[in-house]
């Protein structure tokens, strides 16, 4: 059961990924665009999915443990500083450059596209930088994903 | 490349990813980061992690194929880019969101609407250098 309520659960979201156009690189770098060709529709999407988890969130922390596990496990890093403020710009940086972030570019896998596969292969190169950094003690590891 | 602009397709979309987001809270008590749980398929942890990291990007490949069989199209997909920007992008960005613990999915969408202080500063933050870095690569190097 649990498997089945993952598998349906990536499904959805992925559904709403294709359906929201966010799937598609040209609407996304269109919305970055301003000045030019600009398409707002993913404010749209940001609008749509924080008025769903706002209070569906609220809604299923009343229960004392989600339906298939112990405990709810959510982020307990708390600090501001460069690393995340860095790391967000340089996500920015990559996600403006490519027109993909993970979240669209793993249901758009399923269209058989080569560049889709090329943009998740040299995104887990980069965190698999990252981790070797951090396991260098060259930046400090993070307190949580 | 112009694209039409969807305001109800894509608040319809972006209210199921909101759905998958909170059944994915409800049902195993995860944030929907799409970077953690890609991070957890190919640096696994240990095995019953793997498997549901597997059958949630499994569910998530299988929704163009849904939408094909529903509607007849596979969702569109335009690509205004280089495959050497693809890979650029990628590295860039899986190495910032490592960094930020977190992606669109993971602050955008999870982080926000937890009102976590973390991503009331990275949502801003990658937004706009995401707009700075789009105008520098079309409007100044003009690609």
């Amino acid at each position: 059961m649990r498997l089945i309520h993952a598998l349906v659960t990536g499904l959805v979201f992925g559904l709403g990924i294709a359906i929201s156009g966010m799937m598609n690189p040209a609407k996304v770098l269109n919305f970055f665009d301003i000045t030019d060709h600009w398409d707002p529709s993913l404010a749209f999407v940001m609008i749509g999915a924080i008025a769903v988890t706002i209070p569906g969130y609220r809604l299923v922390w009343r229960r004392r443990a989600p339906l298939f596990g112990d405990s709810f496990q959510l982020p307990a890093a708390r600090e501001i500083n460069a690393r995340l403020i860095g790391g967000s710009a340089l996500f920015g940086i990559g996600w403006g450059i490519a027109g993909f972030c993970p979240g669209a570019a793993l249901p758009a896998l399923g269209l058989g596209r080569w560049e889709v596969a090329l943009f998740i292969a040299a995104y887990i190169a980069g965190l698999a930088v990252a981790r070797y950094l951090q396991g260098q003690a060259i930046l400090p590891r993070p307190a949580s994903t | 490349m112009v694209t039409e602009f969807t305001p109800l397709a894509s608040f319809g979309g972006g209210a199921l990813i909101g759905l998958g987001t909170v059944m994915l809270m409800g049902g195993q008590g995860l944030i929907f980061g799409a970077t953690s749980i890609l991070s957890g398929l190919v640096f696994p942890e240990t095995r019953p992690k793997f498997v549901l990291r597997a059958v949630l990007i499994l569910g998530m490949v299988l929704a163009p194929g849904l939408i094909f069989i529903l509607q007849g199209d596979w969702p569109v997909l335009q690509i205004p880019v280089t495959p050497l920007m693809i890979a650029l992008g990628g590295i860039i960005a899986g190495l910032g969101a490592s960094f930020a613990s977190g992606c669109t999915s993971g602050h955008g969408v999870c982080g926000l609407s937890r009102f976590s202080a973390r991503s009331l500063v990275a949502v801003p933050t990658f937004m706009a250098s995401a707009a700075l870095t789009v105008y520098l690569v079309r409007h100044v190097l003009g690609s």
